[in-house]
């Protein structure tokens, strides 16, 4: 049994509850929400916490997918389970489905938030993978109010956020616009691992032209990485094998991977452009009512 | 595979598929671990361990971490050598340290041990001792292990200026050069066998207590051999062996890691010595996967000669294997490479030749049997592997291949060139089974039709034979105790039975199979046979369970102790009939006179009568009660064909294992639900190692697999249906025929996916590539870049 360093407790019963305990306990407290990655990291004591803040009451308040018009909000506390199992979630984003399918296990994802995901900011974390393909905005609460960051605004680096030491990251909001679909696309070594390269794509089309396109990549860089280069490649043009392989290119060009247990730069940067093309085919074939 | 089986109400009476015993309690968690022991006035230790591979210990500071509230004992290296516990010797003729004195050999070598109240109390005192080391360059590498340069790791042996470890060969060189000569085709191969880990899910653990008023120890620990186990404490801390009790409770999962004696239990023991309570060790996950045995990590070169047509004439082989920083193996003494010399596999092969040399390298020690039979699995790879190769350059059907070279019924016992006597076999027959059973030509259409639309599918054969039942005392010790087993077997009057045996569960259901072996020999039924095990006060002497030794020596113990007692009840029965014994004929369960079966008494009548007041023949003394020591007269050897079909995507590179054929043939089977779940646990554990398992180090020997996230083991989602099937070759030296199958799956499965994998990627003219296949590691093969992992 893996032991974790002495903690002090607290759970918190809402938000405010969470800021004020936050504020009073300073930089050595960290939220607990599905513990899914800090719980392991104490036990093998590579972060060393005074106070675990536990909101896992707060799933009452923030714990919903709320479909709009324009937009879906997503509370902060909505368990990967609930995002798998939304029906709304997936007719509006297939690109989540897919996504949960192949997070972890079903242990995990029973517990596991997306509010977590997002703030642990693994570099090789799925969903922060299909928020940064979905243009999502997150909301920071904090003693002073709320504010909002663009995904690339919220990573700073591997395990590092936006969110300071008093804040807590409520919801995420993910715009809609008509005409688009969405996939996602995974390799890893094995069921539940961590990925070797995943890839988010949200693809628009007018017609037989696309206007806008995005992808998301996980595992090949500090963060999870959008590539504007690709957007602009995809825009104006008709959805075609040739020009998802370029597409894809270009996808391997821009990333960053590093070499390690999981694969070689070199099979990172080929599968960076495999599942950029087969997303884009996967996403295409879904607005025109098709399922690869 | 077949879903029935016979409901624990109609069970039967002797071998049948029935429900396991034992699994009640599990599956209502009324297991009882080594965890799980409580003791009154229980302090708890925890093991500081090496930060880095190759270091010189300057100084040790145990002042801060005494100082703790909670702590009762701070040990260190330097405190064991005072009391000549420093050092302890491993099963195979070398010395490990229980602490580092000197140098740090291992990442996660133990260095000291604190002993406090409550678990975590231990656990964050060992952050209070400051050690300082100063940094040796590391042998991380072991094909440059004996380069000159090298630093010299086992400085601790006299004399010693290089980390060679030993030399072994085997097989007949000059005949072996001389058909290599003659040859007209000669394949060679260079091939690794990865380190991987036994990895159970319960880790290693201990619980000691030394009674300091009448001088006994009693250790509760995860061991596979607690009889073996209590002579070597005895033999080396000096306690007498009559006062000590090594109890083994339930064990979650073994497959080899929990046959040596770890530091750890050691420590335990000196620790309760010293503190005068019991103490308890329970090892964490990465401690377990960077610190305990190992298995494999052979570097092998194989070459076959053969003629045009696809005769196989010779073997040869080298191998450099890593035995990590002290030589741990646990095999027979006379064995330092185990079982490899079986390597000549399943084939009628004229000539066979392997050079080994063994190297120090910094990493953790062991070499143990991992669901291998002592070291099986490496050699049946490396045959499978390179009949393989044969038939890719030969441009034949594997299958066909096999077919033509494997060896014939009438050829048994078979001796083979490297000495190795194989009880029994029908391997054609065997083969075939798989190969209707898999519908092997239809596979093959399906893969001609694939290949034209540029689909990747393969389809892997292997054929193994394996070596188990160790063994037979005029080869083979460990430590120098013979390798038999004991059985004792009581009736009661009431007519249940208790049978006491010397091997030890781990998973594979003994309570049941044993009860059935014994329920076939006297007709008691298993329900009322309790299998009692694990428990050195309660049990005969016998070394215990890995090799697939239990059902091949114990199981054989079991039937002869039930056969005594049938042979005990036959004369009590002429008193009770009064009638000659030459007049009795046995049914299962009861004695009737010939000619009159209403004149019958059954097995629990004659045990009442044995404890009663009724006549007995002359002679005869009452109870009902025998007890036997098996010593095998030979190994047995089970085989099995094993048929792996995989798609590979091309543009990934992943692996998926679609189906899965295994025909095994174990002899008789005793309960064939049990074989079943033995052969899909090894199958299972086949996948793992050929596409995903690999304990890896960096450069400087750092080990980067220490947790299951980085040590990945197969999950339900990796692997297909098992598809199992069975041929039955009784062993004919065996008293029931049986040979054991807790291991095939095992040595069997690796080089059936690896085979299925390059048979995929023929069309890349790709001929071998090594475990484990992991996309990344395949796709840099497919574009002309196989790498070794080591």
């Amino acid at each position: 049994m893996q032991l974790p360093a002495p903690f002090d407790y607290e759970r918190a019963t809402s938000v405010d509850h969470t800021i004020q305990l936050l504020d009073r306990l300073g930089g050595t407290a960290r939220i607990v929400a599905g513990g899914h990655s800090l719980l392991p990291m104490m036990k093998l004591r590579l972060v060393h916490v005074e106070y675990l803040i536990d909101i896992n009451d707060l799933h009452g308040e923030l714990g919903y997918i709320r479909v709009e018009p324009t937009r879906i909000r997503i509370g902060a506390m909505t368990r990967h389970r609930e995002l798998l199992d939304s029906p709304e979630l997936r007719r509006a984003l297939p690109i989540f489905h897919d996504a949960e399918r192949v997070i972890a296990d079903p242990l995990v994802r029973n517990r596991g938030t997306i509010g977590g995901s997002l703030c642990q900011a693994d570099p090789s974390e799925d969903l922060s993978a299909v928020c940064t393909t979905l243009n999502a905005s997150c909301v920071i609460r904090g003693r002073g109010g709320e504010r909002v960051v663009t995904m690339a605004e919220l990573y700073r680096g591997p395990y590092e956020t936006a969110v300071g030491p008093a804040e807590i990251l409520t919801e995420i909001r993910i715009p809609l616009r008509a005409g688009g679909s969405s996939a996602f696309e995974k390799v890893g070594r094995r069921a539940g691992d961590w990925a070797v390269v995943s890839c988010g794509v949200a693809v628009w089309l007018d017609g037989a032209v696309i206007t806008d396109a995005r992808v998301g990549l996980a595992a090949v860089g500090p963060n999870t990485t959008g590539i504007p280069a690709v957007s602009q490649a995809l825009r104006g043009r008709a959805p075609s094998e040739t020009l998802f392989a370029a597409a894809g290119a270009i996808a391997a060009e821009y990333c960053t991977p590093v070499d390690d247990q999981r694969g070689s730069v070199d099979y990172k940067r080929h599968l960076a452009a495999e599942l950029t093309r087969r997303a884009l085919r996967r996403a295409v074939a879904r607005i025109d009512g098709r399922e690869l | 595979m077949s879903t029935e089986f016979v409901d624990n109400d109609r069970k039967p009476v002797g071998y049948g598929r029935m429900l396991r015993k034992e699994d009640p309690r599990f599956v209502r968690g009324k297991g009882r671990f080594i965890d799980d022991v409580q003791l009154p006035g229980m302090l708890h230790l925890a093991l500081l361990r090496a930060p880095i591979a190759h270091g010189r210990i300057l100084g040790v500071d145990t002042t801060a971490a005494e100082a703790h509230p909670k702590v009762k004992l701070v040990v260190t290296g330097a405190m064991l050598a005072e009391r000549g516990l420093a050092w302890m010797p491993t099963m195979s003729g070398d010395v490990q340290a229980v602490l580092a004195t000197d140098k740090v050999r291992f990442q996660g070598q133990e260095v000291a041990f604190v002993v406090a109240e409550d678990r975590y109390a231990a656990r964050d005192a060992l952050e209070l001792i400051d050690v300082e080391y100063e940094q040796l360059p590391a042998v991380a590498n072991v094909r440059t292990a004996l380069d000159p340069a090298a630093p010299v790791i086992r400085d601790d042996l006299a004399g010693k200026t290089d980390n060679h470890c030993f030399d072994w060969e085997t097989g007949d060189r000059a005949a072996t050069e001389a058909a290599f000569a003659d040859a007209d085709v000669v394949v060679s191969q260079d091939m690794v066998y990865p380190r991987v880990h036994p990895a159970p899910l319960e880790t290693c653990g201990a619980v000691a207590d030394y009674d300091a008023v009448d001088g006994g120890l009693t250790l509760w620990c995860t061991t596979q051999a607690p009889h073996a186990h209590r002579t070597l404490y005895a033999l080396v801390s000096g306690l007498p062996e009559h006062m000590i009790r090594v109890i083994s409770p339930d064990i979650g999962g073994g497959f080899g890691n929990k046959v040596p004696i770890y530091p750890g239990y050691v420590c335990a023991i000196v620790a309760s010595l010293l503190t005068g309570e019991p103490v308890k060790w329970t090892e964490d996950r990465s401690e377990n996967l960077t610190s305990t045995a190992f298995a494999r990590d052979y570097i092998m070169h194989g070459e076959l000669a053969a003629t045009r047509d696809g005769r196989i004439l010779a073997i040869r082989t080298r191998v450099l294997a890593d035995h990590g920083a002290f030589n741990g193996v646990a095999a027979p003494t006379n064995y330092p490479a185990g079982f490899f010399g079986v390597f000549t596999g399943s084939y009628d092969i004229r000539a066979a030749y392997c050079a080994m040399t063994a190297v120090y390298t910094n990493k953790a020690p062991g070499g143990v049997a991992y669901s291998c039979s002592f070291r099986i699995t490496e050699a049946v790879y490396l045959i499978e592997r390179l009949v393989d190769c044969l038939a890719f350059e030969l441009e034949l059907d594997p299958v066909e291949l096999r077919l033509a070279n494997l060896l014939r019924p009438e050829q048994f016992p078979y001796t083979t060139r490297t000495g190795w006597v194989y009880d029994s076999g029908n391997y054609e027959a065997t083969l075939r089974e798989a190969l209707r059973i898999a519908d092997y030509d239809g596979l093959r259409r399906e893969q001609r039709d694939k290949r034209a639309r540029g689909e990747l599918m393969g389809i892997g054969v292997s054929f193994f034979t394996e070596a188990v039942g160790a063994g037979p005392r005029r080869d083979m010790d460990i430590m120098g105790l013979g390798m038999a087993d004991g059985a004792e077997l009581r009736v009661h009057p009431t007519g249940k039975a208790v049978l006491r045996v010397s091997c030890q569960t781990q998973g594979q259901g003994h309570e049941t199979t044993f009860a059935q072996i014994v329920a076939e020999e006297i007709g008691i039924p298993p329900a009322d046979i309790k299998v009692v095990h694990g428990d050195t006060d309660q049990t005969p002497f016998g070394l215990g369970t890995y090799g697939s030794r239990s059902t091949s020596v114990s199981g054989a113990a079991a039937a002869m102790v039930a056969r005594k007692v049938r042979d005990k009840a036959r004369l009590i029965a002429s008193a009770m009939l009064e009638i000659s014994v030459a007049d009795l004929v046995w049914d299962k369960g009861s004695f009737a006179v010939v000619g009159d079966p209403t004149s019958c008494v059954t097995i629990q009548d004659i045990a009442m009568h044995a404890h009663g007041t009724g006549e007995l023949p002359d002679g005869v003394e009452g109870s009902l009660e025998a007890q036997v020591h098996y010593n095998p007269e030979n190994l047995t050897y089970p085989n099995g064909a094993y048929i792996c079909v995989v798609d590979v995507d091309p543009d990934t590179a992943v692996v998926t294992v679609r189906r899965f054929v295994a025909v095994d043939d174990c002899g008789t089977r005793i309960n064939p639900m049990i074989i079943e779940g033995q052969v899909h646990r090894g199958l299972t554990d086949g996948v793992g190692m050929a596409l995903m398992e690999m304990i890896a180090f960096d450069d400087d020997g750092n080990c980067l697999s220490g947790s299951l996230m980085d040590y990945l083991l197969p999950s339900a989602l990796e692997v297909p249906d098992w598809q199992t099937g069975f041929t039955v070759t009784p062993s004919p030296h065996h008293p029931i025929g049986a040979k054991g199958v807790g291991e095939s799956a095992t040595v069997g499965s690796p080089p059936a996916v690896v085979n299925a994998v390059m048979d995929a990627l023929k069309p890349y003219g790709l001929r071998h590539a090594d475990m484990p296949l992991t996309p990344s590691r395949l796709w840099e093969a497919m574009r002309g870049n196989p790498q070794p992992p080591v």
